[in-house]
């Protein structure tokens, strides 16, 4: 059982999702190896503990581009990795992801903290500008994506990771809330 | 004193092992591909600047082989930070090999900035690389490499270069699906 916790915003209670859920969700995805770039949306509720946490192996990137070269390599003999990043960080690799995810249809799955992004709000509504374009842009390379915000949001995790394995193509999971560090 | 680029790959072929992943890029990869074709030659880095990068998760992915990567100046320009990730990830199974011709040969050979002044080896060592070595000789490099690639990694090792007989550029080839199936059959072969 996972507590809920709920936070006012300006439009009422908003519910976020339990970073230690998706961390349980990742490891069901098979998931050992995490590349990163620090992100506020994601840092205390999930990079922080998986930096903790021994059944991960974390390398930490100078640029997120590095990342998608690195979880595409690891790929070639099965071994699954997730890349996480900030929004700013996916704008920065979309010609490597382009290249590499697409053109050269490899796995290279992501989480991609929504900074700027309202609770309360979906990413189309933002005020952020950065946050507005992400999912039409995304659209637009015809790249897979979830959103991740609510709670229960969470459950898909193993099985768009497998899926992005068994498809060999991308998905970025778009975390819209920061995940409790719970 | 001059390297062709042709003679330095030509005196890196008895040193690479049969288990060992090569990661080349732009006319060294032609080249290399012509001299020395081999299942294990990992030719799709999809964009410029990334074969570190996809070295660095061979080399994590892949702690029983070396990895050596065949990378140019123009290219690691683009990816300097991919050094201090490689020297922090703790690998010790990777060799960086710099191809430096001090233009982008295959983009009309205009030079690159700072082509005069930047020291890629002092780079790699304040990256953190356990050893970096220039080497602007053909005799040089091959006295060099036996104990280059005896010594744990992640190493550097820049070759001061200019073109020698050049090769097809065949970049349907590296970007296509063949090179990557056979690149991944031979890697879970064994």
């Amino acid at each position: 059982m996972v507590a809920t916790s709920y936070t006012a915003s300006p439009c009422g209670a908003v519910a976020f999702p339990s970073g230690s859920r998706i961390i349980a969700g990742i490891k069901a995805a098979g998931v050992r190896e995490i590349i990163a770039l620090p992100d506020i949306v994601t840092s205390d509720g999930l990079l922080w503990p998986i930096s903790r946490d021994p059944g991960f192996r974390l390398t930490r990137v100078c640029k997120e581009d590095e990342g998608v070269s690195i979880c595409a390599a690891m790929s070639y003999n099965g071994t699954r990795a997730v890349l996480m990043m900030q929004q700013t960080g996916l704008m920065d690799s979309l010609n490597a992801i382009r290249a590499i995810g697409v053109d050269y249809g490899l796995p290279v799955v992501m989480i991609v903290g929504l900074q700027g992004k309202e609770p309360h709000l979906t990413p189309e509504d933002s005020a952020a500008y950065g946050v507005r374009i992400v999912r039409p842009i995304l659209n637009a390379m015809q790249l897979s994506h979830s959103l991740i915000e609510e709670p229960e949001d969470v459950g898909h995790i193993p099985q768009a990771i497998a899926a992005a394995y068994a498809a060999s193509r991308p998905h970025i999971f778009l975390i819209g809330r920061a995940p409790e560090a719970s | 004193m001059t390297l062709r680029r042709d003679d330095a790959l030509k005196a890196l072929i008895p040193f690479v092992g049969d288990d060992d992943i090569v990661v080349a890029v732009y006319q060294s990869c032609f080249d290399w591909l012509a001299l020395n074709p081999r299942d294990l030659n990992y030719v799709a880095v999809g964009a410029m600047g990334q074969a570190s990068s996809h070295a660095l998760g061979l080399a994590l992915a892949n702690p029983g082989r070396r990895v050596l990567v065949f990378d140019g100046d123009g290219s690691l320009l683009m990816n300097l930070g991919s050094m201090v990730t490689i020297a922090n990830a703790g690998v010790t199974n990777l060799y960086h090999f710099l191809f430096a011709n001090r233009v982008y040969e295959v983009n009309g050979a205009h030079p690159l900035p700072g082509a005069d002044v930047v020291n890629f080896a002092a780079f790699a060592r304040a990256a953190g690389y356990a050893h970096a070595v220039s080497f602007n000789d053909l005799d040089r490099l091959r006295g060099g490499l036996p104990d280059m690639l005896k010594e744990a990694g992640p190493q550097m090792a820049v070759l001061e270069i200019v073109p020698g007989d050049a090769y097809p550029r065949d970049y349907n080839y590296i970007h296509g699906a063949a090179a990557r199936q056979s690149f991944r059959a031979a890697l879970n072969r064994r």
